[in-house]
């Protein structure tokens, strides 16, 4: 089998499952439904690992081709091709891994769900259009699979469509969505327009040329061109890794099926933006104003997002702040131009917030779909294996030495001291205070969740039990990835030049290569934490939760008394939905009203079609009292007008006349 | 031969004809009883015509005009008695034939 081929059935082979899961599901029921999507999903997983080892082990160069051309029009082509370098077999096995593992997960999650062959279709195509996005080598192909995954997401968010909530969390996300895209379009178009070429290739060897090239916009302001279309493509990610402020959509979005939350917001979609300005660095690297966005962006959503998480009740939804956070922390990476460490944490974090997602899912199914935290309490002694992978994936979490998550974060942070671009002094605090917050909120998840008191009710308490085989199974597998693989991935992943084809980092910029120069290995990297601030951040988070959490609890009351405002700001999420809803929801329903009353039923209805059939009944009004009926004025006009007629004719000149007759 | 019949011109022919044709006008506009008039007027109209035919072809020599006159008094007999079955078929319908009641087409 030659590569093309191979590379070819890594996508297709879960959208196949797709297809047959979708539109044959009568016929192939709920078990022909889940092994059909599962044996796709499972073979373009395991195609993946191959193409890994191929690039990352046996040193394969980096394959670029193209697959077919849809169009070519004006020396731009249209085409559907593969990059397949380091970080994209680093996307692919991520993505088909965890993408697997829900899979299986969802036999256990789904069991009673009449969508249940629905379900399967929607997860595989999902996979489908994320390999897609990862793979392209252009931005058409980018921009499809960007647009496919939303679609996706939209769909499961609404997966139950007759949840009023679901339905106005979809429209959410779409619309929110559809604000970031705006911006990416238009940075798309600004590449097409500038290097006159879809291909990454192309379009990073001539963007150096494009350096000190400025475009006016609003009015005839002068701006570099790379920045604008830098910050263009950066909106698009913002609207899809859920940045502040296109952020509201993500915690909405929780109302979809928890393995939906795992895959979708928090392993692989919402990554896609991280993913997309990595692979952009040599456009970004260009930009130092670009890059300082980027860097504030990240910034804010890292340390703002997870405060909020310290104060909801839904299960799902702290975990959602926490993603993103977690999100944050990647896009503060990328402005410090990091962008090793933040695919390093991107990774990492799809194992473990999968792993926290699944498992927040488990305890879900235990408590008979509620998810309010108040009501739990005490689970460690009913189902041990989710509450020891949820404090596993937790640890990986918080940032502790030797789990897969010190590595990423401690680096991010690391790599944000060293940058030296303007904003990074706000970003390195806001990410060293978000140290301490995501161990509050880490900690203080498990203590609700698996520690003190059982605060639910008799009926739900007497069948609490752990959960299937086909649940914990994938709780087992992704737990071991969050604890181990940052262990063995980061000195070749960050140290070894293993990004070196993919990402290009400006000679001055370099951060992670000065991390480079202190580093001795994975071992004395976490020995080495204990003089650093991150730790004793982690330990002062973590002690001040299990004060509040867990030997304390009247402390909690007591700290949500005292600080009340601050705790209703947390609780309004900051008040961006209320704004939101008023600004543009309301604004633009106003809008549309205007333009229904005075556009469309006032102008089109009212002036243009009515209006002129108005005219002409009101002229015939006039009109029809010439119409006497009496044959002998008919005839009298019709003299008239002959002699009118021949009058002209001897008057006027007849040349003239002769034209019209 | 008279003085006056030898000097008949094209003028006089031609005046005679435009004296018929006022005089059809005049009939379809000062009848407001009978629709037989009407027709009557009519019928005088393209006799008026028919005069003018007959002068011109006379005085510039050629038969041409002539045959018109045929064509035209062949469709008149055809009109008029058109024109007469319709009247009765209206008479048995309305029981009238006066103009003035005849005003299904007023506006």
């Amino acid at each position: 089998m030659d590569m093309k081929t191979l590379l070819l059935l890594i996508p297709l082979l879960p959208l196949a499952g797709s297809i047959i899961a979708g539109l044959l599901r009568n016929q192939i029921g709920r078990a022909g439904a889940h092994w059909v999507t599962i044996l796709g999903v499972a073979a373009s997983c395991g195609l993946s690992f191959y193409v890994f080892k191929l690039i990352a082990l046996d040193g394969m160069a980096a394959i670029n081709t193209s697959i077919y051309t849809w169009a070519l029009t004006d020396g731009i082509r249209f085409e559907i091709g593969f990059l397949i370098d380091s970080l994209t077999v680093v996307m692919m096995t991520v993505v088909t891994f965890v993408s697997l593992m829900v899979h299986i997960y969802t036999i256990g999650y789904m069991r009673d769900d009449p969508g249940y062959q629905r379900f399967f279709s929607y997860i595989a195509l999902f996979t489908f259009s994320m390999l897609m996005l990862v793979m392209s080598n252009n931005f058409l192909q980018l921009f499809f699979g960007w647009e496919a995954v939303g679609l996706v997401s939209y769909l499961l968010i609404g997966f139950w469509f007759k949840k009023e909530s679901a339905i106005f969390a979809n429209l959410k996300a779409f619309l929110v969505n559809r604000v970031g895209d705006f911006g990416f379009l238009l940075g798309i178009a600004a590449i097409v327009a500038s290097f006159g070429t879809l291909d990454y290739a192309e379009t990073f060897a001539r963007a150096p040329e494009a350096v000190g090239q400025t475009i006016s916009i609003f009015g005839g302001a002068e701006w570099s061109l790379l920045t604008v279309i830098c910050i263009c493509l950066f909106i698009g990610a913002m609207g899809k890794s859920a940045q502040a402020p296109l952020h509201v959509w993500l915690p909405d979005s929780m109302e979809g099926p928890t393995p939906i939350s795992a895959l979708i917001h928090a392993a692989t979609m919402v990554t896609a933006g991280i993913f997309m300005v990595a692979r952009m660095s040599p456009l970004f690297e260009l930009s130092e104003v670009a890059l300082s966005f980027v860097l504030v962006i990240g910034a804010i959503t890292a340390l703002f997002m997870g405060l909020i998480g310290l104060v909801q009740n839904d299960i799902k939804r702290v975990v959602a702040y926490s993603t993103l956070s977690q999100l944050g922390y990647m896009t503060v990476a990328l402005g410090a131009s990091a962008y090793s460490a933040a695919i390093f944490h991107l990774m990492t974090h799809a194992f473990f917030k999968a792993l926290l997602f699944l498992g927040a899912g488990s305890v879900i199914i235990a408590m008979h779909h509620r998810q309010d935290m108040r009501e739990m309490g005490g689970l460690r002694k009913y189902m041990p294996i989710t509450f020891i992978t949820a404090w596993l994936g937790s640890l990986a979490l918080m940032g502790v030495p030797l789990f897969s998550g010190f590595y990423s974060k401690d680096l991010i942070i690391e790599a944000v001291h060293l940058a030296e671009r303007p904003g990074a002094d706000f970003a390195y605090w806001c990410v060293l205070l978000g140290v301490v917050v995501t161990a509050l909120y880490s900690l203080r998840l498990l203590f609700l969740t698996f520690h003190g008191k059982e605060r639910m009710e008799e009926s739900v308490r007497s069948h609490l039990h752990e959960t299937p085989l086909v649940v914990t199974i994938p709780l087992i597998l992704l737990a071991i990835p969050s604890v181990l693989i940052g262990y063995f991935t980061v000195e070749p992943m960050l140290f070894g030049g293993f990004f070196q084809d993919a990402i290009y980092v400006a000679p001055g910029n370099d951060v992670i290569g000065e991390i480079g120069h202190h580093f001795h290995g994975p071992l004395a990297m976490a020995l080495h934490a204990v003089v650093t601030p991150v730790f004793w951040l982690v330990v002062l988070g973590s002690a001040a939760a299990v004060m509040i959490w867990f030997w304390k609890p009247q402390l909690a009351t007591w700290f949500a008394q005292t600080l009340s405002p601050l705790q209703r700001m947390l609780d309004k999420k900051y008040w961006f939905d209320e704004v939101y809803q008023f600004l543009f929801a309301r604004g633009s329903l106003k809008l549309g009203n205007g333009l229904w009353r005075y556009g469309d039923a006032g102008l089109i209805d009212g002036a243009l079609v009515n209006g002129s059939a108005g005219i002409v009944g009101r002229l015939a009004v006039l009109f029809r009292h010439l119409q006497s009926g009496y044959l002998f004025h008919y005839a009298f006009a019709m003299i008239v007008g002959l002699i009118l007629i021949i009058a002209a004719f001897v008057i006027l000149d007849k040349g003239m006349l002769e034209g019209i007759f | 031969m008279s003085a006056y019949l030898t000097e008949l011109t094209l003028a006089h022919f031609l005046t005679l004809g435009a004296i018929l044709f006022s005089l059809s006008v005049a009939g379809i506009f000062l009848n407001r009883k009978n629709v037989i008039i009407l027709l009557m007027a009519i019928e005088l109209m393209l006799l008026a015509v028919n005069m003018n035919f007959v002068a011109f072809s006379r005085f510039h020599g050629n038969a041409d005009g002539q045959v018109f006159v045929f064509f035209i008094l062949t469709v008149a007999a055809a009109e008029a008695a058109i024109g007469l079955a319709i009247l009765v078929v209206l008479f048995r319908n309305r029981n009238t034939i006066n103009v003035a009641e005849l005003d299904d087409l007023k506006g």
